[in-house]
């Protein structure tokens, strides 16, 4: 069966994030200040497995393989029916 | 001899290498599509710069899964020689040849300039024409391109000698003044484990012709050349 899948990449803490730095100085000159502020990506993704625990395993290999760089990032996985 | 400079779909400075390999070096050169492989045996290949599937998720991830790469592994694990520079660095990162990652720039912004390089490592297939400490000045040409590993896998590479290049200024000083991209230990070139695969982001096929500025780049092409007219073995004569 089908399931929706969204995978969401973000930078392990303590990894510089220059885009977010960028953005940050952005707003600031928007006259909006922030305290913290950090880039993420989320992929939607839609996939066929037997069940959910079979779908987060696909997924999960997808972050492994391809979606994230695991000297950089962390990864999230939330399945939905 | 022969070399092979791969491209894949948004690869652009691969005639630059192939331009630079034939009439600069004087070696057999043969341009592959990826898709077309590798076809015969090489004694050298080249990933040149560009812009691999537009960057895409990141610089080098989706070039790095294609089956070409595969085929470059059994190359470089065969020990043949194998040098990845600017996109073709990022790939042969995100294809595990050498540990860390290429990623955005300290300051996010594309930056093109010649930059000056301190060769921390000439006892190398790619290096053995300069003397050790020797500063060389390259362009670079990226935006995605400052150097990270874990503070583990760096004291590894500094132990076992495979930082190749840093970026310092035109003395020699290893500084964060001179680091234009915020590269961990500024290190901008850094071998494979078995130290005949090179990832490099500055551009020697961009500096071998004294007609456009500088010439200190050829001598990797003509390293690498020395290299396998030796049989493989990095020639010892310093």
């Amino acid at each position: 069966m089908n399931f929706d899948v969204e995978v969401r990449i973000s930078l392990k803490p303590g990894i510089l994030d220059p885009e977010a730095r960028a953005i940050q100085h952005a707003l600031a000159n928007l006259g909006l200040a922030t305290s913290r502020l950090a880039t993420a990506r989320l992929f939607s993704i839609t996939l066929e497995a037997d069940d959910r625990a079979g779908a987060e395993v696909l997924a999960r290999q997808m972050c492994e393989r391809l979606l994230a760089n695991p000297v950089i990032h962390r990864y999230e996985v939330e399945v939905r029916e | 001899m022969r070399f092979a400079v791969v491209r894949f779909g948004g690869s652009n400075c691969d005639l630059d290498a192939v331009h630079v390999l034939r009439h600069v070096c004087g070696v057999e050169t043969d341009l592959l599509w990826y898709k077309e492989g590798l076809g015969r045996g090489y004694d050298a290949v080249v990933i040149p710069g560009g812009f691999s599937y537009g960057d895409y998720l990141r610089a080098g991830a989706i070039a790095a899964r294609t089956p070409l790469m595969g085929q470059i592994l059994a190359h470089v694990k065969a020990g043949g020689l194998a040098l990845g520079i600017c996109n073709g660095a990022q790939i042969g990162a995100e294809s595990g040849f050498v540990p860390g990652t290429f990623t955005l720039n300290a300051y996010p912004k594309f930056i093109c300039r010649p930059v000056h390089l301190r060769v921390e490592n000439n006892r190398t297939p790619f290096t053995s024409l300069y003397r050790e400490g020797e500063v060389i000045s390259l362009p670079i040409a990226h935006k995605e391109g400052r150097y990270m590993a874990d503070p583990g896998v760096l004291a590894g590479l500094n132990r076992d000698k495979q930082v190749v290049f840093r970026f310092c200024d035109p003395e020699g000083r290893v500084s964060i003044d001179a680091n234009p991209n915020g590269s961990a230990e500024n290190i901008t070139g850094v071998l494979g484990a078995g130290g005949n695969f090179l990832a490099m982001m500055p551009h020697p096929e961009r500096a071998s012709e004294a007609l456009l500025g500088s010439e200190d780049g050829k001598r990797i092409f003509l390293s690498m050349i020395r290299t396998i007219e030796a049989g493989g073995r990095v020639p010892d004569d310093r």
